[in-house]
């Protein structure tokens, strides 16, 4: 649990993030979003003390984020930046050791941890633990960025803005890559970013930050069905509010008992996913099944319309 | 099939005609001092051995004019200057009267212009071999190894420039010995100074200017002028701090020299490991901090290697550059080569100018390949991304 409590910070003249109390749940996935200059990434900077705070204080697990020093706090929370930041002059297996290094773990154990994460990250060990981070894709080298957050197994992962640089298609798989990984290692994430969309698909919990402050922090459908002012209204799309609203839920979720016909619909997929199929199919209901292919009922239109609506 | 010529080829073979037909081979001086008579290749050496030493001049140049594979034209290019190094030891002996001591024959500007051709075009085809760096190393080795071997051989013991070194092989070693001490020792003490306040200066936004600024100002100061202002101050360490005069510090000689050369070898460093730290992507300090290194684990284990190369640079600069520079050392009484030169100009015999001069060129040119090739070895590491 992270526990921000009353967090200012101020440059000379300048608040940057202006008194902001929120907590965060643990094992969950929490995403601040907000306008370039909004404080966000200032905000999660400050609780692996990358930034000190001018007032407030910062509690992880109960504890003052200043009872450590700043370097070993670091080496406990995971930290993941746009562009990767891999190191150039090592390859990706050196890259993931670095905290465990730090940490002075032995060489088996550091050997076996970067193992297991090139795996669990779709990167065959024997191919890509002796490259050069400039011999991967951009895909290739975010995900040896997040591996090497992991490596430790932090139970706080930072992430800022870590999908920015990927095209739309990779960036799709990333964050449900991201996620899968999330439900591995019961990590909680702050991530921040200016994408709403992301925001959306990933969060447990949205923080809307703006000139320093969080405007609105709760779980996405609630900042759809009662944005806290006009700002996150607009942030959130007056046109895409009742999609944004059949995003937070799975198919499952929509699942009720009967009978439909045609191409049956995995449960795990979103419920604005399952829209989408729908009205392209032109099917009023549409089976679902669970991922192993057992049937779970099925998904009607009316009722995705029923979910839509501000109403219910 | 078309025939191409070689662009560097065309300007090699106007330059080695010259060298050839336009201007002699040796000079031959009734002594050491006075104005000697130049000889022609033909005039060099027996009649057939002239002419086959232009024969085989000429098919060298064959092989720079067209384009030829690089393996050739070095091999072509090695063997011409290996030919050209034993020749000018052969033609002392044909030309020296038998009996006469006092007759010295020198390399004459034919010489000279042949050899700067051919080192061109083995240059231009080691270039394009595109060697990795211990190839170059391996280079340098055969090339020092080929001049010992001509040396030791007493191929060149008729020229004149071997006569000087005959009589006087024991100071040369010893100068030999003050030259490289100067060189590296103030290359080494700036280093030590100068990495510390490179790292300073890249930390400390306000002192890098001033700092930049006070060592750009020493850069200027003319090195004779450097001397006379070090004589003051070293003098009076040396009589006032106790143990200074014991060890060698004095308003002249070695002292002045080698802090003179340590203060110009000190912009070089500095400068480029302010540089090369700035260089430093700015994603990797982040994630650096963010992993949890400390300041220290950072400059060590990510800001260095990635500034090594820029470094290296600035410590292959200062090298050659102090190689160069520690010859005036002679003037204060600090030794070196500088030596022979300033007694050969005082004596105007060039050919013992040429005693200082020449090896002061081999070891900074010796000097300038293994620095570039530990570059390259560096840089082929840590900056792949850079260029990416």
């Amino acid at each position: 649990m992270i526990e921000i409590e009353g967090i200012t910070k101020r440059y000379d003249d300048t608040t940057v993030v202006d008194g902001v109390s929120m907590v965060i749940e643990p094992r969950t996935v929490t995403v601040v979003v907000g306008t370039s200059g909004s404080g966000k990434t200032t905000l999660m900077r400050m609780i692996n003390r990358l930034v000190e705070p001018t007032f407030g204080t910062i509690r992880i697990d109960g504890e003052d984020n200043r009872s450590m020093p700043a370097h070993e706090l670091r080496r406990r929370i995971g930290y993941a930046i746009q562009g990767h930041g891999l190191f150039p002059h090592r390859t990706v297996a050196q890259n993931i050791a670095t905290v465990p290094g730090l940490l002075g773990w032995g060489k088996s154990r550091t050997a076996a941890k970067v193992e297991e994460l090139l795996a669990l990250f779709q990167l065959d060990p024997a191919t890509f633990a002796d490259r050069y981070p400039h011999e991967l894709s951009g895909g290739q080298q975010q995900r040896v960025g997040v591996a090497r957050a992991l490596a430790a197994e932090p139970n706080i992962l930072l992430m800022d803005e870590p999908f920015g640089a990927l095209d739309p298609i990779i960036r799709a798989k990333a964050q449900d890559d991201l996620l899968a990984i999330q439900k591995h290692f019961n990590t909680t994430i702050v991530l921040v970013t200016h994408d709403m969309n992301e925001a959306f698909h990933l969060a447990n919990k949205i923080a809307v930050m703006d000139k320093g402050s969080v405007l609105q922090y709760g779980p996405p459908a609630e900042l759809v069905r009662a944005p806290a002012n006009t700002f996150v209204e607009t942030l959130i799309g007056e046109t895409e509010r009742p999609f944004r609203l059949l995003s937070t839920g799975t198919a499952c979720a929509a699942a009720e008992p009967g009978e439909a016909e045609g191409e049956p619909i995995r449960e795990d997929l979103s419920q604005q996913e399952v829209l989408a199929e729908l009205l392209w199919s032109g099917r009023r209901a549409a089976p679902v099944v669970s991922a192993g292919g057992a049937p779970m009922g099925r998904v009607t239109l009316e009722a995705l319309v029923k979910r839509a609506s501000r109403l219910q | 099939m078309r025939i191409r010529f070689d662009k560097l080829g065309v300007a090699i073979t106007l330059i080695a005609a010259y060298g050839t037909l336009g201007s002699g081979f040796a000079v031959l001086k009734p002594n050491r001092i006075v104005q000697g008579q130049v000889k022609s290749i033909l005039e060099c050496f027996p009649a057939w051995a002239g002419a086959a030493l232009i024969v085989l001049m000429l098919l060298t140049v064959f092989v720079a004019l067209f384009r030829t594979p690089p393996w050739l034209k070095l091999g072509a290019a090695a063997s011409a200057l290996a030919t050209l190094a034993v020749a000018i030891g052969l033609a002392a002996d044909f030309l020296t009267p038998a009996g006469n001591s006092y007759a010295r024959v020198s390399p004459a500007s034919g010489f000279w212009i042949l050899l700067f051709a051919f080192a061109l075009l083995a240059a231009d085809a080691i270039t394009r071999l595109k060697p990795a760096p211990w190839m170059r190393v391996l280079f340098l080795f055969i090339a020092a190894a080929g001049i010992a071997l001509i040396f030791l051989s007493g191929i060149w013991s008729g020229l004149s420039i071997m006569k000087e070194y005959a009589g006087r092989a024991d100071v040369f070693w010893a100068e030999a010995g003050k030259h490289v001490m100067l060189a590296l020792g103030s290359l080494v003490a700036a280093t030590v100074v100068g990495l510390p306040l490179g790292v300073l200066c890249h930390r400390v936004a306000p002192l890098r200017a001033s700092v930049l600024n006070i060592l750009n100002l020493i850069q200027t100061i003319p090195s004779i002028a450097l001397f006379g202002i070090l004589i003051a101050p070293l003098a009076w360490i040396a009589a006032t701090v106790p143990g200074a005069a014991a060890i060698g510090i004095r308003g002249i000689g070695v002292a002045p020299a080698f802090v003179a050369l340590f203060l110009y070898s000190l912009l070089p460093i500095v400068a480029n490991t302010v540089v090369g730290l700035a260089g430093v992507p700015r994603e990797a300090n982040e994630a650096a901090r963010g992993t949890g290194m400390t300041d220290m684990q950072r400059l060590f284990q990510i800001e260095f290697p990635l500034a090594l190369p820029v470094i290296l640079t600035g410590i292959r600069i200062v090298l050659v550059q102090n190689i160069g520079l520690a010859t005036i050392a002679a003037l204060i009484g600090g030794g070196g080569f500088g030596v022979f030169v300033f007694q050969g100009i005082g004596q105007t015999a060039m050919d013992l100018v040429l005693l200082g001069a020449v090896p002061t060129v081999a070891l900074a040119f010796a000097a300038a390949v293994l620095l570039d090739a530990l570059i390259q070895a560096n840089s082929r590491i840590s900056n792949g991304a850079g260029s990416a």
